[in-house]
């Protein structure tokens, strides 16, 4: 038997989040945007910067803000030789933690550096502002070791002139993913097979019905499938609903019909898009065939198939709608 | 065998498209305090904190209940979080109740949100992976189907779900928390509103909202002593299905007539429809109310639409069995919390506290969470009296 | 309250990529080595079943749901999820039958994290407004807390190579083990460092998988007529996520879950502690306050193969094999999530 295709394809995963920060990381926010910051009282005193929004000992909330140099000690750190594609610097570097000056507890961020060996727990760091911050985490770039030797330049920048008074109240997070995706075996063979034209469904060993598309298991009975059936392209409407919003990544214009459809063979239905036919005229019961893309087109996908179209057999009656045998039915 | 448990306090936060003006700690935090000062306890009172929501990817956050642990006061103590897709606000509240219920904790905090504008709904729910060999119709493209299904079997008149849409925007409109405030909505508003699954037209679907819902759930002795009266929970069951398999029923499926019998057999009801005063019954598409009514026995099969064109489950039509008096999911849909303002929303009815949507002298009341293709059910009933 | 007992445990190799296999060819052998353990067909045969997964790791909505069609759940079953480690689906599954509505229980735990860069993935568990943004990756966080260890005198590299030295010894014996193998530590000390302070061989490898689990109460144990361990105690506590805020060299959360569920009322003749990074099994050891007498991760640990999502499940089951087996009679199993032992969960195991 021929060597199942394993099918991998990367993938992303993400959006844009706009997320409202309310008003303690808002302010926190607005803080940065004027190069300023701006830490939080905790119920027991400490000065917590980036502010928290509850005490973590009395779940208080927390409201009394205090401003907090721009210099501070590293408390730990590491070294990241081969920075990932998501880290904020892309040449080795150091996240820390850094105790700012007047801050009783320390935040994490990015340490730039030419060398680890310019790194130690006691260092002292001093944060380098972006050259347009706006309100977000990273209006502080990074932090930069301040050499001993040299005149600290001041506890704080001098503020940038805010551009707006507006306190900052968003801020947009791109949460992008990346993957990459295995098909698992059933579904591997069943795409294979589909690259060929030819549709094939798993049948189950104990209840004997056949799954089309196949995932390896009968969810009814909990056991393995393995046994493969090829079924024909023909099939029934089980139902169906007539669409009026676009299907997102789809080219087909509303309104469109899409049906749960069963081949002939199979005893589970699965969604495809019926075309050739006046959207009134679908019907429970009616038999439909599918139209294939040009052959070069045929992929590892379903949609090979571009849509079902009618075709002049006689309606299923309802009480046979899932039960056909391959042959199909002829009234 | 079980410990008896109740709810003592309810804190729901207002639900709106967009809550622009906090965190989502922020939001979190708002209905657990409310539930706090409902039930007149502080942090230290709460033995353990049980968080549900639905699909990261609403928020982007992965596993929340990490980064929210400071927001609920939960340091130091146990925190879980549940996650059975759109079921997973009543199952949510399930899981607390069986920390009070197995007699392990006396007083537990359960709290379930969504701040599902962060990102975009639809997109959440269908992010697709390679290969994928279904096509994505959305929600409404996998239960507009079913919908014209039972319609074909009930030979109900188009119009019922039409009614279900006016009737539960008309009682959101009583109630200051929901979404949908929409107290003029007519039929013939609902009608002409566009068809975007065939027959689910836009005002017959529920909206996208951002909210939390959190109840404060204690042992017996301890809710005797609460300073408002106790929801006695009186049963609770949950039950799954597969998505899919060979002869499944999907227009009144039977993971959610197993788990109406099991709620029912706890809480002694043998015909819902009289021993309940009133039901919140997780209903985002119009239509599922004729179909609910028959899946839970409110209605024979093929006659639940009867009882919803009777105005039988009409708060304003003074019906005998009201239900979604809080403007239900067609009002409010932060999904992961959904199903608990169900839950809540039920204890809110039999402890005489549901304001301008009280069903008057309600003793007896279900709540009703589904999720999935129909296949992830939750209930509970609870009661005013102890059983 | 009721006595619980674990009857079977499976989990699968531990394999870095397991390939073309979807949730259902994954939970499915467990599955069915758990039931036939106990002599059980599927899920119609347990009371209550309840999974742990994670969407993100596979990039999933929902992937818990395709788990659903592993179980044979028809007619309907009761069944729950948890978007944790399935030590959470376990403890689960403890409240329902204590509280009468089920006398077993079935649990697993799955996820291919192979498919995304899985430190990247965790680092979007951090704060959504000042962490997550920077992309700071579990690696990184676990290195700083290395360094504090190291810095103060709490361990030393030679300490940590040696956790692994002896992690991997015990491997050997472990047929699902990722990686074993005798090593010296001068071998590891000579690596270069990858996240410095931490080497590679500090992490424990990330494996796809799942893990199964079936308890009941101990009346059904003797029913069904096979070997049982007894949780004599279970508890779980979580930390506040700032980091900065904890004393990352402790772990106060796991010590205040080993004392709520009665560690110190016995002997603990083996702990298997979910330590995704050498230093952390140091920090777990002495939070609990373990000695000579206690044999650390016989199984070889995480170290020997992290399955996302099963490990916590899977220590519970490494210690109860060796009660049922009757090589020990009590033992103790910890589970982890979040960033740094942010959240932790002690069992203790016990003899029939």
């Amino acid at each position: 038997m021929a060597q199942p295709d394993v099918l991998s394809q990367p993938f992303e995963l993400g959006f844009t989040y706009t997320r409202s920060t309310g008003p303690v990381v808002g302010r926190f926010l607005t803080g940065l945007r004027d190069r300023r910051i701006f830490g939080i009282r905790a119920s027991d005193g400490r000065v917590i910067v980036p502010p928290m929004e509850y005490d973590p000992n009395t779940a208080a909330a927390l409201d009394e803000f205090v401003e907090v140099g721009q210099q501070g000690t590293i408390r730990s750190w590491c070294w990241v030789k081969r920075p990932r594609a998501a880290h904020p610097l892309q040449q080795p570097f150091a996240w820390a933690m850094i105790q700012l000056d007047g801050a009783d507890v320390p935040m994490i961020h990015c340490v730039a550096a030419a060398a680890e060996e310019e790194l130690a727990t006691g260092a002292r760091v001093q944060v380098k502002w972006a050259d347009e911050p706006r309100g977000f985490i990273t209006d502080i770039r990074c932090f930069e070791l301040v050499d001993r030797k040299t005149t600290a330049e001041g506890a704080t920048n001098p503020a940038a002139p805010a551009n707006d008074d507006s306190p900052v109240t968003r801020i947009d997070a791109p949460v992008y993913l990346h993957y990459n995706f295995t098909a698992g075996r059933a579904p591997a063979r069943f795409l294979a097979r589909i690259k060929e034209g030819v549709l094939s469904g798993q049948r189950c060993p104990r209840c004997a019905n056949v799954y089309i598309p196949p995932r390896g298991s009968c969810p009814a009975c909990g056991v393995a499938t393995e046994e493969e059936v090829v079924l024909p392209d023909k099939a029934t409407v089980q139902s169906f609903t007539i669409v009026a919003i676009p299907i997102p990544n789809n080219p087909i214009k509303p309104p469109f019909v899409i049906a749960n459809l069963v081949l002939d063979g199979a005893n589970i239905s699965f969604i495809h898009l019926l075309s050739e036919c006046e959207n009134s005229e679908v019907h429970i019961g009616q038999r439909v065939q599918a139209v294939w893309k040009p052959q070069a087109e045929w992929g590892y996908a379903m949609d090979n198939i571009r849509y079902f179209r009618p075709i002049d057999e006689p309606d299923v009656p309802v009480a046979m709608i899932g039960k056909l045998p391959v042959t199909g039915w002829e009234g | 065998m079980a410990t008896l448990a109740a709810v003592v306090g309810i804190g729901q936060t207002h639900y709106k498209t967009r809550r622009g003006d906090v965190s989502i700690a922020g939001l979190v935090r708002e209905a657990a305090v409310n539930a706090l000062d409902d039930a007149g306890l502080g942090w230290d009172d709460i033995d353990a904190v049980i968080v549900g929501k639905a699909p990261d990817m609403f928020e982007g956050v992965i596993m929340p209940e990490i980064y929210l642990t400071d927001a609920l006061g939960c340091n130091g103590k146990p925190m879980m979080r549940v996650h059975t897709a759109g079921s997973v606000g009543g199952s949510t509240a399930l899981v607390a109740a069986s920390h009070v219920q197995s007699g392990m904790f006396r007083r537990v905090l359960t709290v379930t949100f969504e701040k599902q504008s962060e990102s975009n709904a639809m997109w959440a729910l269908s992010t697709p992976q390679p290969f994928s060999v279904h096509l994505n119709a959305g929600a409404g493209g996998y239960f507009a189907p079913i919908i014209r299904e039972y319609m074909r079997r009930s030979g109900a008149p188009y119009d019922v779900g039409i009614k279900v849409a006016v009737k539960d925007r008309l009682h959101g409109a009583r109630n200051p928390l929901a979404h949908l405030q929409l107290p003029n909505i007519t039929m013939k508003e609902v009608e002409e509103s566009m068809m975007l699954w065939d027959p689910i037209r836009f005002l017959e679907a529920c909206p996208s909202s951002d909210g939390a819902c959190a109840m404060v759930i204690v042992a017996e002795d301890l809710a005797t002593r609460s300073p408002k009266p106790p929801a006695w929970i009186r049963g609770g069951a949950m039950r799954s299905e597969p998505t899919m398999y060979a002869g499944r029923e999907e227009v009144s499926p039977q993971a959610g007539r197993d788990c109406a019998a099991d709620v029912y057999r706890q809480a002694g009801i043998t015909n819902p429809r009289k021993d309940l005063d009133c039901a919140e019954i997780y209903v985002p598409f119009s239509w599922y109310e004729p179909m609910w009514l028959e899946n839970l026995g409110f209605a024979a099969e093929g006659e639940g639409w009867k009882l919803t064109m009777s105005g039988a489950t009409s708060l304003d039509e003074g019906g005998d069995i009201p239900w979604n008096c809080s403007g239900g999911v067609l009002s409010s849909n932060p999904i992961g919390a959904s199903g608990m303002i169900r839950f809540a929303e039920a204890a809110r009815q039999v402890r005489g506290d549901a304001g301008a949507h009280q069903v008057e002298g309600a003793r007896l009341a279900m709540g009703h969470a589904y999720g999935g293709g129909a296949q992830f059910f939750a209930m509970w009933v609870v009661g005013a009296d102890k059983p | 309250m009721k006595e619980i007992a674990i009857v079977a445990f499976s989990q699968s190799d531990c394999l870095a990529r397991a390939g073309a296999a979807n949730e259902v060819e994954l939970i499915m052998p467990q599955l069915r080595a758990v039931f036939d353990q106990v002599g059980l067909n599927n899920a119609q045969d347990v009371d209550f079943v309840c999974s742990g997964s994670c969407d993100y790791l596979q990039g999933a909505a929902f992937a818990f749901v395709a788990g659903v069609d592993a179980l044979g759940a028809v007619p309907p079953i009761k069944e729950s999820h948890v978007e944790m480690d399935a030590a959470w689906a376990l403890y689960e599954s403890i409240l329902k039958i204590r509280m009468g509505q089920a006398e077993s229980a079935l649990i697993y735990g799955f996820a291919k994290a192979s498919s995304g860069e899985l430190p990247i993935v965790l680092s979007q568990q951090l704060d959504p407004y000042y962490l997550a943004p920077l992309w700071v990756d579990n690696v990184s966080l676990a290195a700083m807390q290395a360094r504090q260890l190291l810095e103060r005198g709490l361990a030393s590299e030679r300490a940590m190579a040696e956790v692994v030295v002896r992690a991997r010894r015990h491997a050997l014996a472990n047929p699902h083990a990722q990686l074993s193998g005798d090593v010296s530590v001068e071998e590891l000390l000579a690596a270069e460092t990858f996240v410095a302070p931490l080497r590679e061989s500090d992490c424990a490898p990330v494996a796809d998988g799942a893990a199964a689990m079936i308890i009941c109460t101990v009346e059904k144990a003797r029913a069904w007529g096979v070997p049982y361990a007894r949780i004599t105690g279970i508890d779980h506590r979580i930390e506040t996520h700032n980091l900065g805020m904890r004393d990352l060299t402790d772990s106060v959360s796991t010590r205040q879950a080993a004392e709520a569920a009665g560690m110190k009322r016995g002997p603990v003749q083996v702990a298997e502690l979910y330590a995704p990074f050498s230093h952390q099994e140091i920090i777990l050891c002495r939070a609990l306050g373990l000695g000579d007498e206690t044999v650390i991760n016989p199984s070889g640990g995480v170290m020997a193969g992290n399955l996302m999502m099963a490990s916590g499940l899977a220590r519970m089951g490494e210690v109860f094999r060796r009660i049922a087996s009757g090589e020990i009679g009590r033992g103790i199993a910890h589970a982890t999530s979040g960033p740094c032992l942010q959240h932790n969960l002690v069992a203790v195991l016990e003899s029939a």
